[in-house]
């Protein structure tokens, strides 16, 4: 799998560490509820085909998300995560 | 048809020609009790404990391709029993007891052989966990040897026990894990279903789940609409799909495990060993091949194949712990879809939809839990409450934080296991 970091161009799957689906990105605000925290942490809609993963460039140290499919492995884009989108 | 050595020779003396298929090749019909849907280790096991505990025979087994042809297939063929928490320690305890009676109760050689499982370590530190976690197998009534160093060195004198790193400080020995073979288990629990009436129904996928009022009525398939009071989920890398169908949002995410093999040896490596520190476990096949693998790639995927970087790791790890591993050719390698959960432990429970049953989250370690599972998920089915053995598997612990079974300490989130 090769993976293609926004500002280093693709890489090997070495050079990343994998964080889970890109909900990780939509934390919960501070007053939520059990349920919505349950949601963030736990449940996941796990698909097999289309779905989008939070990584991060170890090297350059850019957290990124990819456009991926967990069926075939093929990464079709990625995408630098903004300032302030965590 | 039983088997036993006289039906051996006797079949030997009329030239095979009386044996028969193991078991029938049913049509769905339009109704039944119970719908298991999932046609592997666990799905078959709690069919036939349905039948042979419970006395429930209208059942149909489900299965969108080949009986068995899923993880119970593609797995290490690992069987043991040495949990360190309450809950997984009696759960694993008495699938393990299973076992032992279990080519007896099916009348099917599953080739069960407890050539023990040798747990290294490789600190004073992690000589204290083994102690601890083996003191836990006892209390449970299982067993656990403490090997020093000349111990382990009398087992598996062939490993590299001065390694910079990681030299071998002794080892925590369970004489009675050991291996099965995996094809064989799925076989014999769907025979001994089979031969108790349960319809095993193959290349019948499950496309939707009727529920009506909030109760389960009943599956759309691929070979037309089944009717069922109660529908058990047993499906394990693709248990958030099933779930799907029935509204609900599982705590799973299905990952990538690979597994390998070389080509056959002869006889070298008589217990199945862990080097958890290189994240690596390596055991013999009956048939000589070398099967070892090691952690999950971290990352989700349903594509039953891994990538390059942990099968390099796995290869290294195998070259620290027994440098030997490097004379032989590797044959194949291979992955499957783990279901993981966040805490690292199964779940067997009902869900909120009346008459449907969940069983999953086995992470990379279902194998040995095939008739503990099936066991413990007949019970639930038959009995609509759960088995004493499986009661801690419960669906909202995650939710509550109560009664979270997390082995390795690492914390009740996704992708620490």
């Amino acid at each position: 799998m090769r993976i293609e970091c926004p500002h280093c161009g693709e890489r090997d799957l070495r050079e990343f560490t994998y964080r889970g689906h890109a909900l990780a990105l939509s934390r919960p605000s501070e007053g939520a509820s059990a349920e919505e925290w349950d949601d963030f942490l736990h449940n996941r809609d796990n698909p097999a085909g289309a779905t989008q993963d939070l990584w991060r460039h170890d090297p350059c140290g850019a957290w990124l998300v990819a456009e991926r499919s967990t069926t075939t492995h093929q990464v079709r884009a990625t995408r630098a995560v903004r300032g302030g989108e965590a | 048809m039983r088997y036993s050595g006289f039906r051996v020779f006797r079949e030997g003396l009329r030239r095979n020609s009386g044996w028969q298929p193991l078991w029938r090749d049913p049509e769905p019909k339009p109704a039944y009790d119970i719908v298991i849907i999932g046609g592997g280790g666990h799905g078959l096991a709690t069919a036939y404990y349905l039948a042979s505990e419970h006395g429930l025979t209208n059942i149909a087994v489900l299965e969108k391709g080949y009986l068995g042809g899923g993880n119970v297939g593609r797995n290490t063929t690992i069987v043991r029993a040495n949990y360190l928490l309450p809950g997984n320690s009696e759960f694993y305890s008495h699938s393990l007891k299973l076992w032992e009676g279990l080519e007896g109760a099916l009348n099917f050689n599953v080739m069960h052989s407890q050539r023990g499982v040798l747990n290294l370590f490789h600190s004073d530190g992690q000589r204290d966990a083994a102690v601890r976690r083996g003191n836990a197998m006892i209390n449970q009534g299982d067993d656990a040897i403490l090997l020093d160093r000349e111990g382990v060195r009398e087992k598996v004198p062939f490993l590299d026990f001065d390694n910079h790193r990681f030299p071998v400080y002794g080892g925590l020995f369970h004489p009675r894990g050991g291996t099965a073979r995996h094809d064989a288990v799925a076989w014999g629990f769907a025979r001994g279903a089979d031969m108790r009436g349960v319809d095993l129904i193959q290349n019948c996928e499950v496309t939707g789940i009727d529920i009506e009022g909030g109760l389960v009525r009943g599956v759309q398939t691929t070979r037309g609409a089944i009717r069922a009071g109660k529908v058990g989920i047993v499906v394990a890398g693709r248990s958030s799909q099933v779930a799907a169908m029935a509204g609900l949002r599982l705590p799973i995410e299905s990952h990538v495990l690979q597994a390998f093999v070389t080509e056959g040896l002869k006889p070298c490596l008589d217990h199945v060993v862990t080097f958890g520190m290189g994240h690596f476990y390596i055991s013999q096949s009956d048939k000589g091949g070398l099967v070892f693998g090691g952690d999950l790639d971290f990352y989700a995927s349903y594509a039953a194949r891994g990538n390059l970087p942990m099968a390099e790791h796995v290869m290294e790890a195998g070259m620290s712990l027994m440098p030997m591993i490097g004379q032989a050719r590797v044959l194949r390698s291979w992955g499957g879809i783990m279901d993981m959960s966040p805490d690292g432990s199964p779940i067997i429970d009902r869900t909120p939809v009346e008459g449907l049953y969940l069983n999953c989250g086995w992470c990379y370690g279902g194998f040995k839990a095939v008739p503990g599972s099936g066991f413990a998920f007949a019970h639930l089915l038959a009995q609509d409450r759960p088995h004493e053995t499986a009661a801690r598997y419960r669906l909202d612990r995650f939710r509550t934080g109560s009664g979270l079974m997390d082995e390795e300490g690492t914390g009740s989130q996704h992708n620490l296991h």
